[in-house]
């Protein structure tokens, strides 16, 4: 007998790093990649005396994730101590919210194989990031860099929706793009700015109750996510069939190995001692503030791509690439506002345009500010292409000569003689010499050997060096050749 | 001709503002006496006389230049050791911060510093705030100025010791539990808790957040008063200080009349020291006789004021205390493994009484544990609150004894450490509830100790707090006395 369909329940836990200037409790600069322990202050470093001050562009931010996410805002929320020691941490407790946090009871609609699946929010929170260990700069000892510490995070848990990995890919894209459209995250998970540790259990379908949950970490790619999620159904799936008893536990995802392990057991099981913190005042919400908020937010992901659908007859496919960035689907709207067809703009943008982007490696930023051509650029080549003044494959190899320099390519066109020659007097006199040139081969095509025709074409281009209207060309050569029958 | 030590702080501002004795001679004068007694006394865990005199002739100069140095230009200050001093080893009382130097003042001490208040050094204090008669001290001995054998009380017994052994003008002190009044109360000086928020805490050691807050000790009210004024008030680096600012305090001299002052029936209990409630009794009849009103009243939950503490403050120091942990700064005790280095530096680097607390606290914050310990305590914190509130619907003050007996001698609780807390049983509803409460000398015992009286205000009504205060003191001369010596 076979054993039944074991369905997964997946629910995700993302630590997204806020881009705000400073942390979310001292002055001190927020900013990624400064030399160790320059960024840190007596409060980041949990001197004796020193306390938090929340910083309220923080709160700003969190509020914006809720209400885009379609959470809850609480008019009254509370900080709490989660005790524990870590080199890492200065204090000993790092500051986060717990029984009442920020925004709850949200969700997320999300694309999986063209359909829309909606995946709840259980809330989001405020917390502080702590600092990093240094296993490996001296031999005898482990360093610890401060800067990271007290870098604001917000704490972003769904419910247990999920049912693939697939869907928990498509999840995080979702919320990545929704975090960079409002600018409140850049989302790398490389430097690890936008993080993920997974929750997955297995169980019957049609059952109810979950299964044995275990944690996964230590993925560091939305690729790494689905894989190790992938891995991790399988294993507890065939452990399940072999009569195996899953243990609840904290698993490591192994990059190079491509598996989970499980991670070192602690000595003895976590208890935090979470209790509220008693030196910031309960965070309160001004209800005006929040509504002011909502009215700034920008056009999120989800709408856009099925505006991009209606609007401009994209693909359901194009729609969704564009819209997941949202400074690519700026570029695309500007492009089109600039007369390029929607179509063609769609095309130029997730083809050409993006090859020059990765190759520049300009998007690790959060929002690319500085194209390497402009989208003007783009639309005027794709308008030059489709009125016939410039074939497609010039227009390609233009591209890359525009990076950077704000010319219109309809004036380097016209400079360089790009355009394709379409002037009758000219042709004609270049058909007249490759015929005359090639006496045989007229010979043959008028013996009723068609084929020839596509030589003598190439012939008349090679002599254009490849700028002649094809068309012209070959309408050309086939006049001549029927007036000179004899 | 009295000395310039013995001078009170607004009279020795006064006459170094109108140049007739220079910050300098103030300053020397300070710290002759220092020298003098300390050897004896041990009030002190650090003395600052170089910073002393370069601040006290920066007052001098400004003087000089036609400047105003401040308020407080060239009074002799002393700070509690909890509070962090730039420059200034600041050391809690704990090996954990023996040679600890702080990069930043505290708010109070910078406040303190621009009102050109000289800062003549640091005060011993029990090991974290963590006491009642300064004995947890892992730095040193303070005596009580009146009696070499007894406690100065605690936690802030070197500050009170320093001002009643006219080592400066005045003090600062932290008071989580009583730890201001308690040992204004045993030295015979003035001693004021303002209300939570009043003060800032940046800068102040944390023993519990929510409990702690920095008051000032003195030898009269109006001293007092003054260097509340220059510590008080709204700081961007404290969000649980109060936004209100400090109302003027010129109007304390004024009458009393009218009114309503409350005697908490449960603050005279079975065993209290039969000279504490009599001197209390008579001081009330002072007040009556200045025209208050006296009624009795009610804090039905003040039983379980001690029991409530003991949970709420020893779980947020469980906390508080986590970042001593050899990592950063402070005592570090190597060991092979990072686990070890914790629990052999917290080991080393904590006494008995504050390892206690921590498990204590640890214990009440523990999984299964909180809802009926924490939340529980915070739960019977509401009904103390409410308690006073009910008492001020009625009353503008409250006066009771600051503690059910005199200073007791050394060593004598420090088998027992109930014995020791129940010290503390008429200060720390008080801080549970966040209200101002000033203690002031009103008698002596047989052996001539001092007895305190407490009067406690409404939250941020400091201005009745010290109106009345200033008022008894008007009417009897028990502040006037001095220790021997």
């Amino acid at each position: 007998m076979t054993q039944p369909a074991l369905e997964a329940v997946i629910g995700l836990e993302v630590h997204a790093e806020l881009l705000t200037r400073s942390k979310v409790f001292c002055g001190c600069s927020a900013a990624f990649g400064a030399p160790p322990d320059t960024n840190v202050c007596p409060v980041c470093l949990g001197m004796p005396g020193v306390l938090p001050v929340l910083n309220r562009r923080v709160v700003e931010f969190a509020i914006r994730a809720g209400l885009a996410t379609h959470c809850r805002i609480a008019p009254r929320s509370v900080f709490a101590r989660k005790n524990y020691f870590y080199p890492d941490l200065p204090k000993g407790y790092q500051i986060s919210q717990y029984e009442l946090p920020l925004c709850t009871g949200g969700h997320l609609d999300v694309l999986v194989d063209g359909t829309v699946r909606r995946i709840g929010l259980t809330r989001i929170h405020i917390e502080e990031d702590t600092g990093k260990n240094l296993h490996d700069v001296e031999d005898a000892a482990s360093l610890v860099d401060f800067n990271r510490s007290g870098v604001p995070l917000l704490e972003i848990v769904s419910e247990p929706d999920l049912r693939s990995p697939a869907e928990a890919g498509a999840y995080l894209r979702m919320l990545r793009a929704i975090l960079q459209y409002l600018e409140i995250c850049d989302g790398n998970m490389e430097e690890g700015s936008f993080r993920c540790d997974a929750n997955v259990s297995v169980r019957p379908h049609g059952q109810a109750g979950f299964g044995t949950k275990v944690e996964v970490k230590n993925m560091n790619s939305f690729r790494a996510v689905e894989k190790a999620l992938a891995f991790e159904i399988a294993r507890q799936t065939e452990a399940l069939a072999a009569g195996e008893r899953l243990r609840q536990e904290t698993r490591l995802w192994d990059a190079d190995r491509e598996e989970t392990r499980p991670m070192r057991a602690k000595e003895h099981a976590d208890d935090y001692r979470y209790f509220p913190e008693p030196d910031l005042p309960p965070l309160v919400v001004d209800p005006a503030w929040v509504e002011e908020i909502r009215a700034s937010l920008p056009e999120l992901p989800g709408p856009r791509r099925e505006r991009f659908e209606r609007e401009y007859g994209l693909s359901a496919y194009d729609a969704d690439v564009l819209t997941q960035r949202k400074d690519l689907a700026d570029y695309f709207e500007a492009g089109v506002r600039a007369g390029a067809a929607p179509k063609e703009m769609a095309n130029w943008t997730t083809t050409e345009v993006l090859r020059l982007v990765r190759e520049e490696k300009l998007d690790a930023a959060l929002v690319i500010r500085e194209w390497p051509v402009t989208a003007a650029q783009v639309a005027s080549l794709a308008r030059l292409v489709q009125a016939g003044t410039i074939t497609r494959s010039t227009a390609k190899a233009l591209l890359p000569r525009l990076r950077g320099t704000g010319r219109d390519p309809a004036e380097l066109v016209a400079a360089e003689g790009l355009a394709q020659v379409s002037d009758r007097g000219a042709l004609e006199r270049a058909v007249a010499e490759v015929l005359a040139a090639h006496p045989a081969q007229v010979a043959e095509y008028r013996a009723g050997k068609e084929k020839v025709l596509g030589f003598l074409v190439g012939r008349v281009m090679r002599a254009s060096g490849g700028k002649a209207n094809p068309q012209l060309v070959q309408e050309l050569l086939r006049t001549a050749l029927a007036r000179e029958t004899p | 001709m009295t000395a310039l030590n013995e001078l009170s702080l607004r009279e020795t501002v006064a006459r170094v503002r109108r140049r007739e004795v220079s910050a300098t001679e103030v300053t020397r004068a300070a710290l002759a006496r220092i020298a003098a007694v300390e050897p004896a006394l041990g009030a002190f865990l650090t003395v600052c006389e170089p910073q002393a005199l370069a601040a006290a002739a920066a007052v001098d100069r400004a003087l000089a230049a036609g400047e105003d140095p401040g308020p407080l230009a060239g009074a002799a200050v002393a700070l509690k050791d909890n509070i962090c001093t730039a420059g200034i080893r600041t050391t809690a009382g704990s090996r954990m911060l023996e040679r600890f130097v702080p990069a930043y003042d505290a708010t109070v001490a910078a406040r303190l510093r621009a009102a050109g208040a000289v800062l003549v050094g640091k005060c011993n204090l029990d090991e974290f705030a963590m006491g009642s008669s300064t004995e947890n001290s892992a730095l040193g001995v303070t005596r009580n100025p009146w009696d070499p054998e007894r406690v100065p009380g605690g936690s802030s017994g070197g500050s009170a010791a320093a001002v009643a052994a006219c080592e400066c003008h005045a003090a600062l002190g932290t008071d989580t539990g009583g730890s201001i009044r308690l040992p204004a109360g045993f030295c015979g000086v003035v001693g004021l808790k303002p209300t939570y928020g009043r003060v800032s805490r940046f800068g102040v050691i944390a023993y519990a957040s929510s409990l702690d807050q920095v008051g000032p000790i003195a030898r009269d009210v109006a001293d007092a008063a003054l260097v509340l004024a220059a510590i008080a008030g709204p700081d961007p680096r404290d969000a649980t200080s109060a936004p209100h600012p400090l109302p003027p305090l010129d109007g304390l001299d004024g009458p009393v009349r009218g009114l309503r002052l409350g005697l908490p029936r449960e603050y005279f209990v079975e065993g209290m020291q039969p000279a504490v409630e009599t001197a209390v009794r008579a001081a009330v009849r002072v007040l009556e006789g200045l025209g208050a009103v006296v009624e009795p009243v009610s804090l039905p939950h003040t039983e379980h004021a001690v029991a409530t503490y003991y949970l709420v403050a020893t779980a947020e120091a469980s906390s508080n205390l986590a970042r001593y942990d050899g990592v950063r700064y402070g005592l570090r005790v190597p060991a092979a493994s990072l686990g070890e280095m914790y629990e052999a530096t917290r080991a080393a680097g904590f006494g008995a009484e504050v390892t206690r607390r921590i498990m204590l606290g640890t214990y009440v914050l523990s999984k299964g544990y909180y809802d009926a310990w924490y939340l529980k305590a915070q739960q019977v914190r509401t009904l103390i609150r409410r308690d006073f509130e009910a008492a001020f619907a009625r009353c503008d003050a409250l006066v009771t004894p600051v503690a059910p007996t005199t200073a007791f001698r050394r060593g004598e609780r420090l088998a027992d450490p109930l014995t020791m807390y129940l010290s503390d049983i008429f200060t720390i509803s008080v801080n549970l509830a966040g209200l101002p409460a000033l203690v002031l000398p009103c008698g002596v015992d047989e052996a001539g100790l001092p007895i305190g009286l407490q009067i406690v205000g409404r939250p941020f009504d400091e201005p009745t707090v010290l109106r009345t205060a200033a008022a008894y003191e008007g009417a009897t001369d028990w502040h006037a006395r001095r220790p021997p010596g």
